[in-house]
């Protein structure tokens, strides 16, 4: 199957523990007339140092899910653990990146990045040097002192992934974060994020709606379904990413872009159109 | 483009100047002018006064109870509005009360006041703190709803507890929204004022009105409601720097 998307089935066989298992997970919401199912029996491994990326079409359970694995939303039964630790609520090993950026607007752009660290009971230097640090490392330092209104989406955005950063979670939660960038700026984010995944060692949990970002940047690509309304059924298609192949992309992404994104994605949307028959059961 | 800057920037005092005209010239239609006074003669009268001292008496006493009242209303006001804001359960037990006392115009509730208080201070002080005090619970109050969600998941999951997202977050986000009731608040304290004074005070700019207009001396009741205006207006100017100043981080639209 070379060149084309492999298809696998999750919990691929490794002696690894997974990083966040997600066992029968299963989230309903009250509306008015009845309930809304967002998620329906989603289980999913994603394994130390993985990049997942999660496509599907906005209604289909994806923020619900990352909410839930940061610990912002209860599921309504089912359990989500990190490291084998059961999750009820934000901890400090799960950074969150939102795609409204969500910077305080009070505060500048190093005192942003800072908010975190004094969280974590960092003192003043301390502080200052460690969010200094990754000010650069998002190439903003001569922002520190702005407020984010003075920022362009992208330079926001960097902000919110360096104050993601400074705390050093181990898990990296995102949330469409290119989402609302110009083309340029997304494949310079897209490169960035890839090297920091790469020297950093975090696992990542990436949403999009963009199938090709998905595939550029993920080892395996998670399709989630619009609501299935008989079955009501959450469902994945999960993707395995040729390992030797996407090393290669990384090195040379933009060229690998158009070169073997395209093949990926088109095999990927196959998937994406195709109506769901219900659960994991379909992979 | 700088030329239309310039000519903008023309526009407010040439406004003001055209409004002078006008009261100028109405003031000489014999029937109008009668109670109109012509603004220079106006102009005589605020230096006669000033000169006299009895307009600083007068400005001094309505100054000082509007701050008690307003002050007042501001720090009942911001703890009320931050509670029901963040607890479903008071907002239920107390937006109710605060809806139906807002309606109604507070100088309805000076008979009552001066029956339970005469007509002291503490009497002018009571009306001008209920006055400003419904007005602004209910702005801040906006201000506490209108947190943006997405900023509290952000410091949430940054690791803040309950007490850091109230005083970390809510309290800065809902500062622009305290400024915009600190401004309604003085307003409305400016105008119950007044109407506080004319029920029964021996000093403050609202008696001076109402007795001058005893004595039919317009010229007097005019100064007097220009004096009340221009206080007025430099109030407004002064919460309004203060909200440049302190709430700069705030993206607004250019206009």
């Amino acid at each position: 199957m070379a060149g084309t998307a492999q298809i696998v089935t999750p919990g691929v066989t490794t002696l690894e523990q997974p990083k966040i298992k997600i066992e029968n997970l299963r989230k309903t919401y009250e509306v008015r007339g009845g309930e809304v199912i967002a998620l329906n029996d989603a289980n999913l491994d994603i394994m130390p140092n993985e990049f997942i990326s999660v496509v599907g079409p906005s209604g289909c359970g994806k923020t619900t899910l990352l909410n839930i694995i940061a610990g912002l939303e209860k599921a309504t039964s089912g359990r989500v653990e990190v490291d084998g630790k059961l999750v009820t609520e934000p901890g400090k090993d799960r950074g969150v990146v939102f795609q409204q950026y969500a910077l305080f607007p009070w505060k500048t752009v190093i005192k942003n990045i800072e908010f975190g660290l004094k969280l974590r009971g960092y003192n003043k230097a301390e502080r200052r040097e460690k969010a200094e640090q990754y000010l650069e490392y998002v190439n903003l330092k001569d922002f520190a002192h702005a407020y984010p209104k003075e920022l362009s989406g992208g330079m926001k955005q960097r902000v919110a992934i360096a104050r993601a950063y400074a705390v050093q979670p181990e898990v990296l939660l995102m949330d469409e974060p290119f989402g609302a960038l110009d083309a340029q700026t997304r494949a310079q984010l897209q490169e960035d994020l890839l090297k920091t995944w790469q020297t950093e060692k975090k696992t990542c949990f990436f949403i999009t709606h963009d199938v090709e970002e998905a595939v550029i940047l993920a080892q395996r690509v998670v399709i989630m379904s619009a609501r299935p309304v008989e079955s009501r059924k959450l469902s994945m298609w999960i993707f395995r990413i040729h390992g030797i192949k996407r090393r290669r992309w990384i090195r040379n992404l933009s060229q690998s872009r158009m070169r073997f994104g395209l093949k990926y994605t088109r095999s990927i949307w196959k998937y994406k159109n195709k109506k769901c028959q219900g659960g994991m059961g379909c992979l | 483009m700088n030329a239309s800057r310039v000519s903008t920037r023309l526009i407010t005092p040439l406004s003001v100047i055209c409004g002078i005209l006008i009261w100028y010239a109405l003031s000489k239609i014999p029937s109008v002018g009668a109670i109109i006074t012509d603004p220079i003669r106006i102009a005589k009268t605020l230096f006669a006064e000033a000169k006299a001292g009895s307009l600083w008496t007068n400005i001094s006493a309505s100054m000082l109870r509007v701050l008690g009242g307003f002050s007042l209303g501001l720090v009942v006001a911001i703890p009320v509005a931050f509670v029901m804001g963040w607890y479903k359960n008071i907002r239920a037990a107390i937006e109710p009360w605060i809806q139906f006392f807002r309606t109604i115009p507070p100088i309805a509730l000076i008979p009552l006041v001066i029956v339970s208080q005469g007509i002291g201070e503490s009497a002018k002080i009571a009306v001008i703190f209920i006055a400003t005090f419904l007005v602004m619970v209910i702005s801040i109050f906006q201000g506490v709803r209108n947190v943006d969600p997405t900023l509290i998941k952000a410091a949430r999951v940054l690791g803040a507890t309950d007490r850091h997202i109230f005083f970390e977050v809510v309290v800065p986000a809902s500062f622009p929204y305290i400024l915009i009731g600190v401004r309604l608040g003085l307003a409305s304290a400016w105008t119950t004022l007044v109407a506080a004074e004319m029920t029964g005070a021996n000093k403050g700019l609202g008696n001076m009105i109402m007795e001058a207009s005893l004595y039919f001396r317009m010229d007097l009741v005019i100064m007097g409601i220009f004096v009340i205006g221009v206080i007025g207006l430099a109030m407004d100017k002064g919460v309004l720097y203060l909200e440049r100043r302190l709430t700069g981080w705030q993206e607004l639209r250019k206009s």
